[in-house]
């Protein structure tokens, strides 16, 4: 079994571009628990960084948009983003095009998955990296599912990505971990940003932590959209870690609306 | 109305430096291999972020246009609130599926 880490992050531009706006206390609660994160991914052995991700436009356009994608190269740039206005520098992380290609291959058994030999990093991965592997040290594998330009991936078909992930990643020798990153309810980058559904999150989070494939797949995306904002179609990331993590339970170990920062800022993890 | 081809514009000259030179050289000069109305140029060329925004521009392509112009935060969610104000409801795109009017209660 070659998976060995799964979990999921917030991945909103304010964590690190508005970071000195929000009440520092949750927000040293937040940055803390990413960075229990890194120590988990790094004491689980992994070799490899699998982000599924939720990415705004920064690569795929509705000219030619892709449910799934992965990347096959060995260098990613980033972040697209005014470095200033992220909070980020630009910068070159790490891939591995020959782990890309053995888990695309897989992957492609039973789900059909772009890949793209260029990609440019936004915050939807940029701000996890930057918690996460700060010295670009770990290669990343790049996915993306299509959760921004309607007609969307459905969210079984985000299910079955995750299973297909799962699949590629236990058939490499390689120890691969995997993070899903998006946010839950929020309204980004729109006047209503700020505005967070909390108890939809909590609710969410309830039927993630169950790993309830039922309770999951049971979301209609005019009913997210009512209830949880253009946003929460970011589910689909968190869905396709729980299947990825095949039935295992799952532990919140952050959740808090902080309402600079657009979302429930949240830090997850299954128990493999 | 060419709600696309707004978009396609912007999600190019988000992602290319080189096109953010030219566009800082010559706004309008950019716009003409797109298809546009007047409208849309204009707002391309002011820019003027709550027009854009009530055409219908993604927010997550508009935010980091709005970034390219070193818009502050706060003036940038105002700014869109001022154009659905100004010129009414989203018109078209993800914000117009289910009849979002702008602003919500808190
Ligand atoms: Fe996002």
């Amino acid at each position: 079994m070659a998976l060995v880490y799964a979990g999921v992050c917030s991945h909103a531009p304010g964590i690190t571009g508005r970071a000195d706006q929000a009440d520092p206390d949750v927000r040293d609660g937040l940055y803390a628990a990413f960075h229990r994160m890194r120590e988990d991914i790094e004491a689980s052995g992994a070799e490899a960084l699998i982000v599924v991700a939720a990415e705004h436009f920064a690569n795929f356009f509705m000219d030619n948009m892709p449910s799934f994608a992965i990347g096959l190269a060995d260098f990613y740039d980033g972040p697209i983003e005014d470095a200033q206005w992220l909070g980020i520098d630009k910068f070159c992380a790490p891939g591995n095009r020959d782990l890309s290609q053995r888990i695309i291959v897989e992957v492609m058994q039973t789900s059909d998955v772009a890949y793209a030999e260029e990609w440019k990093f936004d915050h939807g991965i940029a701000v996890p990296l930057h918690f996460l592997t700060p010295s670009f040290d770990m290669p990343i594998i790049p996915a993306n599912i299509n959760c921004q330009g309607p007609p969307l991936t459905p969210l079984h078909r985000s299910w079955a990505f995750g299973e297909s992930l799962r699949r590629a990643a236990d058939a490499v020798p390689e120890k691969i971990a995997i993070v899903g990153t998006g946010g839950i309810s929020h309204w980004p980058a729109t006047p209503d940003s700020g505005k967070i559904n909390e108890a939809w999150d909590r609710d969410f989070l309830d039927r993630w932590c169950r790993n309830d494939r039922d309770a999951l797949l049971a979301y209609d995306d005019l009913t997210v959209y009512a209830d949880a904002g253009q946003g929460g179609f970011e589910i689909r990331t968190f869905i396709c870690i729980s299947a990825a993590a095949a039935g295992a339970p799952g532990t919140v170990h952050f959740c808090e609306p902080i309402p600079i920062f657009a979302v429930s800022c949240t830090i997850a993890s299954y128990d493999l | 109305m060419s709600l696309y081809y707004v978009q396609k514009f912007l999600y190019q000259l988000n992602r290319d430096e080189a096109l953010q030179e030219q566009y800082d050289a010559d706004r309008r000069g950019v716009l003409t291999g797109y298809e546009l109305t007047d409208e849309e140029v204009e707002a391309l060329v002011a820019p003027d972020i709550g027009l854009l925004f009530h055409l219908g521009v993604n927010g997550q392509i508009l935010m980091h246009f709005a970034a390219l112009h070193q818009i502050e935060w706060t003036d940038y969610l105002q700014r869109m609130g001022d154009g659905i104000a100004k010129h009414g409801p989203v018109r078209e795109g993800v914000y117009a599926m289910t009849g979002y009017e702008g602003v919500g209660e808190a």
